[in-house]
C-alpha cells in the first residue's frame, strides 16, 4: 500500500491531536470539573461563634497553635480573641495582645486604662479563616497554591506556594500570614486534618465554653445549621461579597 | 514547638492602636520597585516610539538610545519580584503553572510577549550594523576581534541584505513593531496598577484608576530616566575629552555633549504626561472625599495626617510641582532640567511607595495604623533582600545591564 503525502500528513497529524487531547482535558479540568469528580457535595463546613459565651480565656488560641504546629511564640496565629470596649461617651477601643493566646490579664488597652465605670459595654470575639463561598484569596493566587475543597474550606499546599503575599493583601480579614518556618502562605483550615476524620476543631474541643462550634451546612439535622436558620446570626464584614461561613452570635456593630 | 522560626515582618512593622494579630507590611521595598522598573521599561518604550511611529523627528536621537535602555530596564523588572518572593526558585511556576484569574499570572505572558517585541525591534533597528560589523571585522587579527566578528554574524542572524529595499523594509517592520509595542507597553505597566486597584480588601488600592494613573506615571518615569541617563553620559563623555591628553586632537565643534534642543523637545513631552497624571491622582483624590465612603474616614486620617509629608511634600510639592516649574520656566538650561528629571524620578519613585506602603499604613480594622521602618543595617540576607541597599541593587542593575549592551549595541552619538 503506498500512502500519499498528503495522505501521511493528514494521519501524523490526527495522531498529534489525538495524543495532545487527554493532556490538554488534564490540564483545564477547572475547579468545578474536579467538584463533581470528588463528589463530596454533601458536605459543607460551616462555623458558629456564639460572643455571649466567649470570656477571653485564650484556651482555643494555645491549643490551635500547639495542633496547627504554628511556633508559640511567633507573631502570628490561626485564630484569636479580640476585646472590645465601648466606652460611654461612644468611644471604641479593642486589642488583641498576643493573638489572646494568654487571655486578657491586663487592664491596659491600646495603652491606657480605662476605669470600670467608664464602659457602657465590653465582649470578646473570636476570629478565624471564614472558609468564604466566594474567596478572593483563591481568585488572586497567581499559581493556585490556595484552593477551595469541595466541602468548602480554603487550603494552601505548601510545596506550591511561591510566597507572593497576594492572598495576605486580598483577605479582608486578616486572617492570612506567612508560616514563620515554612515561609509559605498560612491561615486556619478548620482543622482539615481533624474535620475530614470525624473529629472536631482543636480550637472547638478546647473551647470551655462552647462559644464554638462546627458543623455541615447541608444537613439540616446539624445543630450549627439549625442555630443559623432559626436564630438571628451575622457575619463579618458582608460588604465585599465574600460570602464568609462563619456566623456570629451577638455580633456588636462596632466589631472590625 | 522548638523549630527555628523567623518573622522579618514583625521587624518593619511598627503597630499602632487596633491592628489584627496578622497584619505586617508584607509588601514593602521591593513592591515598591516592581512597578516603578516596569513602570520606567514602559516610560521608556513610548519615548522611543514617539519617534518611530508618529515621527516625532524632534526625539529622533532619543529614540534608539530609550529602545536600547527600555530593553536594559526590562530585564531587571522581575527582579524585584524574585528579591520579594518567600520562595524564590518557585518563580518560575508563574510561567509554569499560571492561575488565570490573578492579575499576577499574567505577568508571565505579557513580558515575555513585550520582550520579544523589543528585541525583534532592536534587531531590525540594528541589523544595518550588525551586518556592517560583521563585514568589517573579518579577517581582523587578534581573539577579541575574532570573537566579535563571530557575535555580529550571529546577530545578524544571516540576513545580510542591507540593498535600499532591505533596508526600507525594516523600516517598516520597526514602525509596526513599535506600533504593537505601545499598547503593550502600557499594557504591561497598566496591569501592574491592575494587580493592586483590583484588591478590594485594600481601601486606598481599589480604584478602577488605579491603571491608568499607573500608565502615566511610568511614562512620566520613563521620559526622566532616559533624558536623565542621556543627559549624564553625553556630559560625562564630553568631560572625559575634553580632559583627555588627546584634547587638542579634537576640535571645540566636535565635542558633542548633550544637546539642549534635543532635551527641551522632550521635556516638552515630559510635562505634557506629568499633567496627564497629576490630573488622574487628583480626581482620585478628590472622588474619594466627596463620595467619603466607610473607609473615608481612616484614609483621610493617613493621607491628610500621617502621611502628610510623603504625599504632599515630597510627591507633590518637590515631585511634581517643583519640577513642573522649572521645566516650564523660560531658558532652560543642561543643569536645570538635569535637577528637574531628578526631582520628577524622585516624585514617581515616592507616588509608588505611597501606594504600597501608605495602602498597608492603615488596619483592615480601620481602627489602627501601621508604620514601615525601612530596614537599612542589613544583618540578614531577608533584610538585604527587604531593604535600602536590595531596593539600591534593583536601582542600580539597569545601569550596569545598558553599559554592558551598549558595548556591543551602540546607541549613542558621542561625536556631532
Ligand atoms: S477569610 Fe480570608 S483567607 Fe479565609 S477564605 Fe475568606 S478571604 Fe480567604
Ligand atoms: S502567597 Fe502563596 S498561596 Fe498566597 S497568593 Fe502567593 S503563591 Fe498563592
Amino acid at each position: 500500500m503506498s500512502i500519499s503525502r498528503r495522505d501521511f500528513l493528514m494521519s501524523t497529524l490526527k495522531v498529534a491531536v489525538a495524543s495532545a487531547l487527554p493532556l490538554s482535558a488534564f490540564k483545564f479540568l477547572s475547579p468545578a470539573e474536579a467538584k463533581a469528580a470528588v463528589e463530596a457535595a454533601n458536605v459543607r463546613w460551616g462555623f458558629i461563634v456564639d460572643t455571649y459565651k466567649c470570656v477571653g480565656c485564650g484556651f482555643c488560641v494555645k491549643a490551635c497553635k500547639i495542633e496547627n504546629e504554628i511556633p508559640y511564640d511567633a507573631p502570628v496565629t490561626r485564630t484569636w480573641v479580640e476585646r472590645y470596649l465601648i466606652l460611654k461617651d461612644g468611644r471604641m477601643v479593642a486589642d488583641t495582645p498576643l493573638g489572646g493566646r494568654d487571655g486578657f490579664t491586663e487592664l491596659k488597652i491600646q495603652d491606657e486604662v480605662i476605669e470600670p465605670k467608664e464602659v457602657a459595654k465590653a465582649y470578646f470575639v473570636p476570629k478565624l479563616c471564614n472558609q468564604c463561598e466566594n474567596p478572593p484569596c483563591v481568585q488572586v493566587c497567581p499559581v493556585g497554591a490556595t484552593y477551595q475543597t469541595a466541602d468548602g474550606v480554603v487550603l494552601i499546599d505548601r510545596t506550591w506556594c511561591i510566597g507572593c503575599g497576594y492572598c495576605i493583601m486580598a483577605c479582608p480579614y486578616g486572617v492570612r500570614f506567612f508560616h514563620p518556618v515554612y515561609k509559605v502562605a498560612e491561615k486556619c483550615t478548620f482543622c482539615y486534618h481533624r474535620i475530614s476524620k470525624g473529629m472536631k476543631t482543636a480550637c472547638v474541643d478546647a473551647c470551655p465554653f462552647g462559644a464554638r462550634k462546627i458543623g455541615n451546612l447541608k444537613d439540616p439535622n446539624d445543630p450549627v445549621t439549625k442555630t443559623i436558620m432559626t436564630e438571628r446570626v451575622a457575619v463579618l464584614k458582608d460588604e465585599y461579597g465574600t460570602k464568609p461561613q462563619v456566623y456570629y452570635i451577638g455580633l456588636d456593630e462596632n466589631v472590625r | 514547638m522548638t523549630e527555628a522560626w523567623t518573622y522579618p515582618e514583625a521587624l518593619w512593622t511598627v503597630k499602632d492602636l487596633f491592628v489584627y494579630p496578622n497584619e505586617y507590611i508584607y509588601w514593602s521595598i521591593q513592591i515598591v520597585m516592581y512597578p516603578l522598573m516596569t513602570g520606567l521599561v514602559a516610560g521608556a518604550f513610548v519615548l522611543s516610539s514617539l519617534y518611530h511611529v508618529f515621527g516625532l523627528e524632534d526625539l529622533k536621537d532619543m529614540a534608539k538610545f530609550s529602545l536600547v535602555f527600555s530593553f536594559a530596564l526590562l530585564i531587571v523588572a522581575p527582579m524585584p519580584l524574585m528579591f520579594h518572593l518567600q520562595q524564590p526558585l518557585r518563580g518560575m511556576e508563574v510561567f509554569f503553572t499560571p492561575h488565570f484569574t490573578s492579575a499576577i499570572s499574567a505577568f508571565g505572558i505579557v513580558f515575555f510577549s513585550y520582550s520579544i517585541i523589543v528585541a525583534t525591534e532592536i534587531w531590525f533597528v540594528y541589523r544595518k550594523f550588525f551586518v556592517e560589523q560583521s563585514i568589517a571585522l573579518k579577517g581582523k587579527d587578534g581573539i577579541g576581534n575574532s570573537l566579535k566578528q563571530l557575535l555580529y554574524s550571529v546577530l545578524t542572524l544571516g540576513a545580510y541584505d542591507i540593498g535600499e529595499k532591505a533596508l526600507h523594509k525594516d523600516e517598516k517592520a520597526i514602525k509596526i513593531l513599535a506600533g504593537i509595542g505601545i499598547p503593550v507597553a502600557c499594557f504591561l505597566h497598566g496591569y501592574a496598577g491592575f494587580i493592586f486597584g483590583s484588591v478590594k480588601a485594600n481601601a486606598l488600592w481599589m480604584t478602577p484608576l488605579m491603571p491608568v494613573i499607573f500608565i502615566m506615571s511610568a511614562i512620566v518615569s520613563g521620559i526622566a530616566l532616559c533624558m536623565f541617563t542621556y543627559i549624564v553620559i553625553m556630559e560625562w563623555k564630553k568631560f572625559r575629552i575634553k580632559t583627555s591628553r588627546k584634547s587638542w586632537e579634537v576640535t571645540a565643534a566636535d565635542v558633542g555633549g548633550a544637546e539642549i534642543d534635543l532635551i527641551k523637545n522632550t521635556s516638552r513631552y515630559l510635562v505634557g504626561f506629568m499633567i496627564a497624571a497629576i490630573t488622574l491622582e487628583i480626581l482620585d483624590l478628590v472622588f474619594r472625599g466627596y463620595t467619603a465612603v466607610k473607609s473615608w474616614e481612616i484614609l483621610r486620617s493617613v493621607i491628610y495626617g500621617k502621611d502628610f509629608v510623603d504625599i504632599f511634600i515630597l510627591q507633590y510639592g518637590f515631585g511634581n510641582l517643583l519640577p513642573f516649574l522649572m521645566l516650564v520656566i523660560p531658558g532652560l538650561t543642561i543643569r536645570r532640567t538635569t535637577l528637574a528629571l531628578i526631582l520628577v524620578i524622585f516624585g514617581v519613585f515616592m507616588m509608588r511607595w505611597n501606594v504600597v506602603i501608605g495602602g498597608q499604613a492603615f488596619s483592615l480594622s480601620f481602627a489602627g495604623y501601621m508604620h514601615y521602618k525601612l530596614p537599612f543595617i542589613p544583618d540578614s540576607i531577608e533584610m538585604y533582600k527587604e531593604g535600602f541597599f536590595g531596593a539600591l541593587t534593583i536601582a542600580l542593575m539597569p545601569f550596569g545591564l545598558f553599559w554592558v549592551i551598549n558595548k556591543f549595541i551602540p546607541s549613542l552619538k558621542y561625536h556631532k
